[in-house]
């Protein structure tokens, strides 16, 4: 055995496993890392190839991909597509991904606060992303759409598969509670002497508040959908109202989960961002406490706007005003966060580098999908807009404009550090001016939809439908190709990309991550870091 | 290319045809059905609706000026802020004062927004009774009599009762009084202009024109949503809670509409059609129904 641990040996390696043991029993925040990354790059392009045959079915009216009759199988793609792209693409990207990698490297720690449980956390998600695929082919998929609303869920679906997918979402759930106490942990306890909390980088606040939101919201999911497996299988009537149930309580449930998690998903790709922008800009960032404080406030404000998604659901009226001048509130920090970024870049000495475009685009993205939401948060318009494509237009553009921008900006500005060899610039910006070009193409004709009062998760739909849905197929082959070309990039950097030294953004790039080699070597900051 | 070119020019010849139809469409009056191409709401046929148009109109105006002002700055910074126009970054990090217009601004355009909108949401959500719905819309020459009409969301189907009229009957979604016809492909023409395909029902819905109708809407099955876009009326069928809503439709006409609430594999198959009438027509019809369901199941109607 000895002659595997070959000769590098210095007086703090500690020698881990080799081959498949070193990923496999891996406790390395940056193998988890990227292991998370890996499996967020499969899971998107599964999520999206599913997207591929939603556009593909509505790209005429009629049926085009599915017999017809088997209209089922349709909302089986977009309930897998969901949760999918949720849970296993912008999740394990943002969070288990660049959480993992950046958090210890940006505050000067060896590595997390927990390293076996940071395995456990990874390794949770294999079974559960093995449980919900299969959930697809046991018995007829589950066809309730990413939200499981009962009683759709519950007498509505028999067979196996809606239990698959309840039991995934209790693992990926698990998976993030343990995440999200050992980051929190790691980001409390383990920062460099001198980083206090108001000197913290802004994606170790962001890991921050998006941990906290999930250590708070996502029990209640595993609440709700456990009532929904005992619903099922146990004879309990928690959510039917028949024996006294009632399925508004699940609704309840779910969005006290489901909205403070939209801020999850986005929250991680704001923290990217900030960083990418002020590098870019050779600038620090401008009102950073602000921004700091922003990010505090939407995730605060963003627990208490939960029933905002079921203003047709017959709540009271005084409830839904509440929660209709909740919601507006919202824009408030949002309008900080955008207004600093652009002051941040207002005087900067800007070079438009893939990650740059990448922010810039999510800057201007986000400030669409946010607008709309704005005039969504406004109950009586939503009374015309519920469960339309308008909704489907908005959320696109926050989820698929806002999270993925940002995974995409965090992945070509940092991928020099984690594999030590730079991307290729020229086919970097294909790439983004391909997918903006595809995105919008898809998503925004889904505003006019909308408009016109085409309902969601139907597989087909009256005639008149029929152009700007068109449209929004040809959208989705677009971002697809540039999906594919994303994976061109990423084998050819990690293969034959140019190799670059510790700081290869210059003057800009100032966090502690900077410091370190690239690639970062297998074990950094075994020294503190002092912070100024 | 050939292929491309080829594709894009029956695209566009199609987008052509498509717009004519539109027109002919829009031409028909009190058809609140959607049209190809069409980038806003449904004509309104309703009060409520239409100031939900105007509110959105606002709305609309509101958010492409701030949209285009984001943009407009970003477009600005990359002309005057690039690494070649700028080689030198300053160093500003902090201005207290345009931090708190940035803020304030913000509060205050969401308040001036706010307000509308609660007006309007406290006047549509909440069922008026004839008197109040007289004084917010003196223009209206409403009638005396609401109507109530109860809605049940079925897998997958809509069911109707007139509990004071003593009516009831199921809808299904088709082109014809034949269950289910709406499953199949239309044929080589295509659905009928007035009878669009998934949005035309076995049988409608009737109401008299310039009446308050009531609607109590529940959920056999699983959760629907009753939906009827030219009346800005969209509300959940829930097993187990009647919700309310209600509208007075002031065009008379045909509207169309769709289930709204994932419901399982005929979701995309239950419509929702109401035809408004003038008052005579729908007292004859429901004189009509009330002799085919006295028929149909005598004993117990006749015996009421």
């Amino acid at each position: 055995m000895s002659s595997a641990y070959g000769g590098a040996h210095d007086a703090h390696a500690h020698h881990g496993p080799t081959g498949w043991k070193r990923w496999a029993y891996s406790t390395n925040h940056k193998d988890i890392g990227t292991m998370y990354l890996i499996f967020a790059c499969i899971f998107g392009l599964v999520g999206g190839l599913i997207s591929l045959l939603i556009r593909y079915e509505l790209q005429e009216p009629g049926m085009q991909l599915l017999a017809e009759g088997d209209y089922h199988q349709f909302n089986v793609f977009t309930t897998a597509h969901g949760l999918i792209m949720v849970f296993f693409l912008i999740m394990p990207a943002l969070i288990g991904g660049f959480g993992n990698w950046f958090i210890p490297l940006m505050i000067g720690a060896p590595d997390m606060a927990f390293p076996r449980l940071n395995n456990m956390s990874f390794w949770f998600m294999i079974p559960s992303a093995i449980m919900l695929v299969g959930s697809v082919f046991a018995g007829d998929g589950a066809g309730t759409g990413w939200t499981v609303y009962a009683p759709l869920s519950t007498s509505g679906h028999s067979g196996p598969s809606v239990d698959m997918a309840i039991l995934a979402l209790h693992l990926a759930g698990a998976s993030s509670i343990l995440s999200s106490i050992n980051f929190i942990t790691t980001i409390f306890n383990m920062r460099a002497p001198g980083m206090t909390l108001h000197r913290m980088p802004l994606f170790i606040w962001s890991q921050l508040i998006t941990t906290f939101l999930l250590l708070l919201s996502l029990p209640v999911l595993a609440g709700a959908i456990t009532m929904l497996l005992t619903d099922r299988n146990f004879g309990t009537a928690f959510y039917d109202a028949s024996r006294g149930g009632d399925p508004i309580l699940y609704q309840h449930l779910f969005w006290f989960f489901g909205h403070p998690e939209v801020y999850v998903l986005v929250l991680p790709a704001f923290g990217i961002i900030s960083h990418v922008i002020a590098t870019f800009s050779k600038k620090p960032i401008f009102g950073y406490l602000g921004m700091a404080y922003a990010m505090l406030a939407i995730g605060a404000v963003g627990f208490i706007v939960w029933a905002h998604h079921m203003y047709t659901a017959g709540m009271s009226v005084d409830t839904e005003a509440y929660f209709l001048a909740a919601t507006l509130v919202i824009a408030v920090p949002t309008g900080i966060k955008i207004f600093s970024w652009l002051a941040t870049m207002w005087g900067g000495s800007i070079e438009f580098k893939t990650p740059m475009l990448w922010a810039v685009g999510l800057i201007f993205m986000f400030t669409v999908g946010g607008v709309t939401g704005v005039v969504l948060a406004n109950s009586p318009v939503t009374t015309a807009f519920h469960d339309t494509y308008y909704v489907v237009g908005h959320f696109h553009y926050v989820m698929a404009m806002g999270a993925l921008f940002g995974i995409f900006s965090g992945w070509y500005y940092w991928i020099g550090k984690m594999s030590g060899r730079q991307y290729n610039e020229t086919l970097g910006k294909w790439h983004f001016w391909l997918t903006m070009i595809g995105v919008n193409l898809t998503f925004f004709p889904m505003h006019f939809s909308g408009l016109a009062g085409m309902p969601r998760r139907i597989p087909d739909y009256p005639d008149a439908f029929a152009g700007w849905n068109y449209i929004s197929s040809i959208g989705s082959y677009v971002a697809f190709a540039s999906a594919l070309l994303f994976v061109y990039i990423a084998i050819k950097t990690i293969t034959s990309g140019e190799r670059v030294g510790a700081n290869y953004w210059g003057e800009g790039a100032t966090g502690l991550e900077w410091t370190v080699d690239s690639p970062a070597p297998h074990h950094t900051h075994e020294t503190m870091p002092q912070v100024r | 290319m050939m292929m491309v070119r080829k594709a894009a020019g029956a695209f566009v010849a199609v987008a052509v045809a498509m717009l004519a139809m539109a027109r002919s469409a829009l031409a028909q009056a009190g058809f609140g059905a959607p049209t190809p191409w069409q980038m806003n709401f449904q004509e309104a046929a309703t009060p409520v609706m239409a100031e939900i148009v105007t509110f959105h109109n606002f709305l609309t105006v509101l958010i492409t000026v701030i949209c285009l002002f984001v943009l407009g700055l970003l477009l600005y910074i990359v002309w005057r802020f690039n690494a070649k126009s700028n080689p030198v970054p300053s160093k500003n990090t902090h201005n207290t004062m345009l931090e708190v217009v940035w803020t304030v601004i913000p509060v205050a355009i969401l308040v001036i927004m706010a307000i509308p909108s609660f007006r309007l949401l406290y006047k549509s959500d909440v069922v008026p009774d004839v008197a109040k719905v007289r004084e917010w819309y003196p223009e209206i020459n409403v009638a005396a009599n609401p109507i109530d009409i109860k809605a049940t969301g079925n897998q997958w189907f809509w069911s109707y009762e007139y509990p004071t009229e003593r009516v009831r009957f199921d809808s299904f979604c088709g082109m014809g009084p034949i269950e289910g016809a709406c499953f199949e492909q239309p044929g080589p023409q295509g659905a009928p202009a007035n009878r669009p395909r998934l949005l035309e029902t076995t049988e409608h819905v009737l109401v008299p024109v310039n009446t308050l109708v009531r609607l109590l809407v529940v959920g056999q099955d699983v959760i629907h949503a009753w939906a009827m876009p030219a009346f800005g009326v969209k509300i959940d069928a829930v097993p187990g809670r009647t919700n309310e809503a209600w509208f007075i439709a002031t065009r008379e006409g045909t509207y169309f509409g769709q289930c709204s609430e994932l419901c399982g594999q005929g979701h995309g198959y239950m419509p929702i059609t109401v035809e408004v009438v003038s008052r005579a027509r729908y007292d004859a019809w429901v004189g009509q129904k009330r002799a085919d369901l006295a028929v149909k199941d005598g004993i117990k109607f006749a015996a009421n």
